[in-house]
């Protein structure tokens, strides 16, 4: 379908194109919010519609771009935390499995330190995601320290990506 | 109750109606790659696209969406290291450090969260990326140079594997497509 059709493997190895990277890097906060958004991104960046349309499907399916829309400030809809345990890492991976089969949970990284794994989990509200954490609590047997945020002190304007 | 969320200085909870709610978990998705994706969100909502648009701004100006555009996945572009850098900071000083370090743009979270004494003595937590480990380590230095964090005790916590990485799910939905 397209010219870098990646494997997952190999994406590192493609620097993306010029406008690869007009695409991932000046749309991150500020997408038109109008009728036609791609158009109006393709004016910006000299092309056409459709090529803007066909490249964010291409990097979607890549998964170098994870969607194109919203990212909500933590608890103002819904209720969510970071969460930790301290997993004998004998049984990290099937641990780490049963957090992952939550579809509350949607981060889940294993850290150096004797909490080695950091979930985030989210739930419509505070019920449904204390049910969560005790769920795992149970099924694991070890305690799950929660971590939910207070206060935002971060101003969300993307990340500019810097190419070598 | 286990989970006792607060929210002091963030915008007040949002007043939701039940069309925003829709719209809310119809987009936690992202948008779809269409030409005209508002209108096309709308129709499962029976809103048309003026609508879709008008409640998209009100959201981002009430703060419910922080950031509207493309998100990306720095893993996959090359940012292989990433760590969580927590801070133990002084209670009285934690809204100035706090807002010092959140205008980094390497810095893409920094969230005041409790201690767990004894156990767990960080109260600022910090999410840092970088093409490799030493890239992180540099930054993590010149936060302590720029915000005068040397005295402040700090851990960084590099991933060594990601089990999984997705959107937040709010809402449940019965569409699946």
């Amino acid at each position: 379908m397209s010219h870098i059709r990646a494997g997952m493997n190999d994406l590192i190895k493609d620097i993306p194109d010029e406008l690869d990277k007009h695409l991932l890097n000046d749309f991150q906060y500020g997408f038109p919010l109008e009728p036609r958004p791609f158009k109006k991104i393709a004016e910006r960046l000299g092309t056409t519609e459709d090529v803007v349309i066909d490249r964010l499907n291409e990097l979607q399916n890549q998964g170098v771009v994870s969607r194109v829309g919203a990212v909500f400030r933590a608890n103002s809809i819904g209720a969510s935390t970071l969460a930790a345990m301290s997993v004998p890492e004998a049984r990290l991976e099937d641990i780490a499995a049963m957090v992952s089969g939550y579809s509350e949970v949607n981060h889940n990284y294993q850290r150096e330190h004797h909490f080695n794994l950091w979930f985030v989990v989210t739930a419509c509200d505070e019920q449904a995601l204390n049910a969560v954490l005790d769920d795992i609590e149970h099924r694991s047997g070890l305690p799950v320290m929660y971590l939910p945020m207070q206060e935002d002190f971060h101003i969300d304007l993307g990340f500019d990506l810097k190419w070598t | 109750m286990k989970v006792q969320l607060r929210q002091p200085p963030l915008p007040q909870q949002a007043t939701l109606d039940e069309r925003d709610e829709a719209l809310i978990t119809l987009i936690q998705t992202g948008l779809p790659l269409s030409k005209t994706p508002f209108a096309d969100l709308g129709k499962s909502l029976g809103m048309d696209e003026v609508e879709v648009i008008s409640r998209l701004k009100c959201l981002i100006d009430e703060k419910v969406i922080k950031r509207f555009g493309v998100v990306v996945r720095h893993h996959e572009l090359g940012y292989r290291a990433n760590a969580m850098v927590v801070w133990d900071i002084p209670d009285d000083s934690i809204s100035e450090l706090g807002s010092c370090l959140g205008q980094f743009d390497f810095v893409t979270l920094c969230y005041r969260r409790p201690r767990r004494l004894p156990e767990w003595p960080y109260n600022l937590f910090t999410m840092i990326h970088g093409q490799d480990r030493d890239d992180v380590l540099e930054n993590v230095r010149l936060l302590v140079e720029s915000c005068g964090l040397t005295e402040v005790g700090h851990n960084v916590l590099f991933s060594t594997r990601r089990f999984k990485q997705r959107g937040a799910i709010y809402r449940k939905t019965e569409m699946t497509d």
